[in-house]
């Protein structure tokens, strides 16, 4: 999706304004999708806690409060960086750019390594995806989005090479804009996990 | 918007490169729509011989050619297959791919790359779901817990196959949206748009909508067999019915994926045989997206059996009812379309009068079951296998092969022998009613749908519906045999063999690489048929 290098084998070229606003509005529709995706596990959620609020109150104790919030800020941290770094891009500075796309993949792997510390935690306890349906909810959500992260630092990582190799001006920065709003998006998702299941009650 | 370095008025077809890396690595919309057109196809048909073979075990009431397993495993392969590999992709895939750029004057579509790599998704998908028919899955298309989470046959990789075919339509789906907001020609405003293309959108949004959400769907239902997640399981405190309201939220809204497309076919194939302008344009318009906007509210009409409460029910049962309004809003449109007109019948034109009969006639058995007490008693009987036939092939596939044999002239620019498209029409439009209506009464009489036997009371029925499967088989037979036939030494098509305004007839046939030598500029809708000059 990051591709905002629409370009024809066959000799047509893309008005760029035309090329700009047809990405954009691509990744606005495949960020619809993706919140679609979880709206089936936001459904789930809604209907077993409604269903078994006890189990909810009682089982997320066992989630490390501490990391949860650790994470949400390092997220939030990390749309900021990559919000800046769009915004360097558009004024064609590209070193600037490299350097806050590249902290906003830290972040994303930052965010990894508390996530890889709580599962094997939660592991270590004998908590697997089949011991409740809270759990099975906490693991498929935060799993999915886990997954999320991974794109997005995939998508992250191409773009920062692109820029380090000076692809992108001041003119021309379609990808990194797109490919920011994903990031934001895995941001955002993050954003309703951590309430709902970390600070139930 | 062309950047124009090579010479003018150098005609080269689309179809001119040869070569196997010429197919797979284009980025052509209409390369990529022959290559849709062929995968379909080839399930099509695969799904139809499944087909064939389960109404052969029909033929008699014993299960005496396989076992009731093997019966099992073929309802669900005819199912899955025709559903998920020829009738969702169907049309929107190929004939969408092929038509929307030509049709508003563009060069391709706004992501001709991610076009592509939507193709290669759909090849892997059926990849996976090949591998999976080794343990073929016996639970039916529809993947319904809590058998599907126990049975000892292979439901994760199916399923799996049919989620990666999900992330292909998603985006087609958003690619089409983006190609019709943003590349229309110069004067192609929303109300000068062919009627396909409003139905491509409306089917567009469905797909972006509806198909995440049987994606999530499939990978809970994964998650359960293979990580212990109880979501459907009640020893677990989950809820089978949560599946089956997931399952039908996306699944009903497909049903007008298959459909929506089928419509706009022929809306465009109507007015150009019957020389007069499409009666109601925009009420045709906006009823696609009107029932796109009611297909996410009807879903648990699948399940008023299934234990769901009775205010639920009674409204999901009015909201049904409701999508019959803009449906009926498009037949009457037709009709009125067709009064009067100087009525030509052309292959492409019956199939599209047999859309509108036997659309209809699917339609309104539609109401019966979604009516709370008629469906009591009609519920997963023989009258909803034909009810969704008769919309589905009498609908969709009606209108497949109406396109087919429209824009076959336009996409490889030779001709198709006329009188056998018309014999083929003919054996395809008997073989079908006498396949399926005798289904309406025995569903009525009580005959449940997916039995390998049955009692011998049927025998009749039973046995003129699986002569009527031949007959229909044989004409699928003759229309695919001349269709192929007629690539081979059919004659070379003229640029616009039926006069027709719409603006993928103004360019040469088969089209040129580029498709318009200069971006046209529109000044009028493209169904001003019967005119004074």
């Amino acid at each position: 999706m990051g591709d905002g290098s629409v370009e024809h084998s066959h000799g047509h070229h893309m008005d760029p304004a035309v090329e700009y606003s047809s990405s954009k509005l691509g990744m606005w529709l495949f960020l619809g999708t993706e919140i679609l995706l979880f709206g089936g596990l936001f459904a789930a959620y809604a209907i077993f806690r409604a269903k078994y609020p006890e189990m909810f109150f009682e089982q997320h104790v066992e989630l490390n409060k501490k990391m949860g919030a650790v994470n949400t800020c390092i997220l939030i941290f990390s749309s900021l960086t990559m919000a800046m770094g769009v915004s360097a891009m558009q004024r064609g500075k590209q070193k600037v750019t490299a350097i806050l796309i590249l902290i906003t993949i830290l972040c994303g792997l930052g965010f990894g390594v508390v996530k890889y510390f709580e599962y094997s935690a939660k592991f270590h306890h004998h908590i697997y995806p089949d011991t409740s349906i809270f759990f099975s909810l906490y693991f498929l959500m935060t799993g999915l989005h886990m997954l999320h992260v991974f794109i997005g630092l995939a998508i992250l990582a191409v773009l920062f090479v692109l820029t380090l190799k000076g692809k992108f001006t001041a003119k021309y920065n379609t990808p990194v804009e797109v490919g920011g709003l994903y990031w934001h998006l895995v941001d955002l998702i993050w954003i309703y996990l951590f309430p709902l299941l970390y600070l139930i009650g | 918007m062309a950047n124009h370095t090579i010479a003018h008025n150098v005609y080269v077809p689309f179809l001119e490169k040869k070569g196997i890396l010429s197919w797979i690595l284009t980025t052509d919309h209409k390369r990529i729509g022959i290559l849709y057109l062929i995968s379909i196809s080839f399930f099509f048909l695969v799904a139809g011989v499944f087909a064939l073979l389960l109404r052969y075990e029909l033929l008699t009431p014993a299960s005496d050619f396989v076992q009731p397993h093997t019966y099992n495993v073929l309802f669900t392969l005819h199912g899955s297959i025709m559903v998920f590999f020829f009738i969702v992709p169907g049309l929107a895939a190929s004939f969408g791919n092929f038509l929307i750029p030509l049709m508003i004057g563009a060069p391709d579509v706004a992501f001709p790359k991610l076009n592509l790599g939507s193709y290669w998704i759909y090849l892997l998908g059926t990849v996976i779901v090949l591998i999976a028919l080794a343990k073929p899955a016996d639970t039916g298309w529809t993947f319904y817990t809590p058998y599907s989470a126990t049975t000892d046959t292979d439901v994760v990789l199916i399923t799996l196959g049919v989620f990666v075919l999900g992330f292909s339509s998603i985006l087609t789906g958003l690619n089409f949206i983006v190609t019709i907001h943003k590349m229309r020609a110069p004067g192609m405003t929303w109300h000068r748009l062919p009627l396909f293309i409003w139905a491509s959108y409306a089917t567009a949004v469905l797909q972006l909508l509806a198909t995440p959400v049987v994606g999530i769907t499939l990978l809970l239902l994964i998650t359960e067999r293979t990580l212990g997640v109880g979501f459907f399981d009640p020893a677990k405190g989950g809820d089978p019915v949560l599946f089956q309201n997931f399952f039908w939220f996306y699944s009903h809204p497909a049903v007008y994926i298959m459909i929506i497309p089928a419509m706009g076919v022929i809306s465009e194939i109507i007015p150009v045989f019957a020389r007069k302008p499409i009666f109601g344009y925009k009420a045709i318009a906006y009823s696609s997206l009107g029932i796109a906007f009611i297909s996410f509210l009807v879903w648990a009409h699948h399940m008023f059996t299934s234990g769901i409460s009775d205010i639920a029910a009674t409204i999901f049962s009015f909201l049904t009812f409701l999508v019959a309004i803009p449906t009926a809003i498009k037949v009457f449109n037709w009709t009125a379309t067709l009064y009067k007109g100087s009525i030509h019948l052309h292959s492409a034109m019956l199939y599209a009068l047999a859309f509108v009969f036997l659309f209809t006639i699917g339609g309104l058995t539609g109401l019966f079951l979604g009516a709370l007490a008629a469906d009591i008693h009609l519920h997963d009987t023989y009258f909803v296998v034909a009810h969704m036939h008769y919309v589905m092939i009498g609908g969709t596939v009606m209108g497949f092969f109406g396109a087919l044999h429209f824009w076959y002239p336009k996409w490889f620019g030779r001709m198709f022998n006329e009188t056998v498209a018309k014999i083929a029409w003919f054996f395809i439009f008997i073989g079908f009613n006498v396949t399926f209506f005798p289904q309406f009464f025995l569903g009525v009489q009580g005959m449940p749908r997916r039995y390998a036997t049955y009692p011998a009371e049927f025998e009749s029925l039973m046995s003129l519906s699986t002569y009527g499967s031949w007959i229909l088989g044989a004409g699928i037979i003759i229309m695919t045999v001349n269709l192929i036939a007629g690539l081979i030494n059919g004659e070379k098509a003229p640029q616009n063999p039926y006069g027709s305004l719409s603006l993928e007839w103004q360019v040469p046939s088969p089209p040129p690489l580029e498709n318009f030598e200069e971006i046209p500029h529109v000044t009028d809708w493209s169904y001003g048929y019967g005119k004074k000059k």
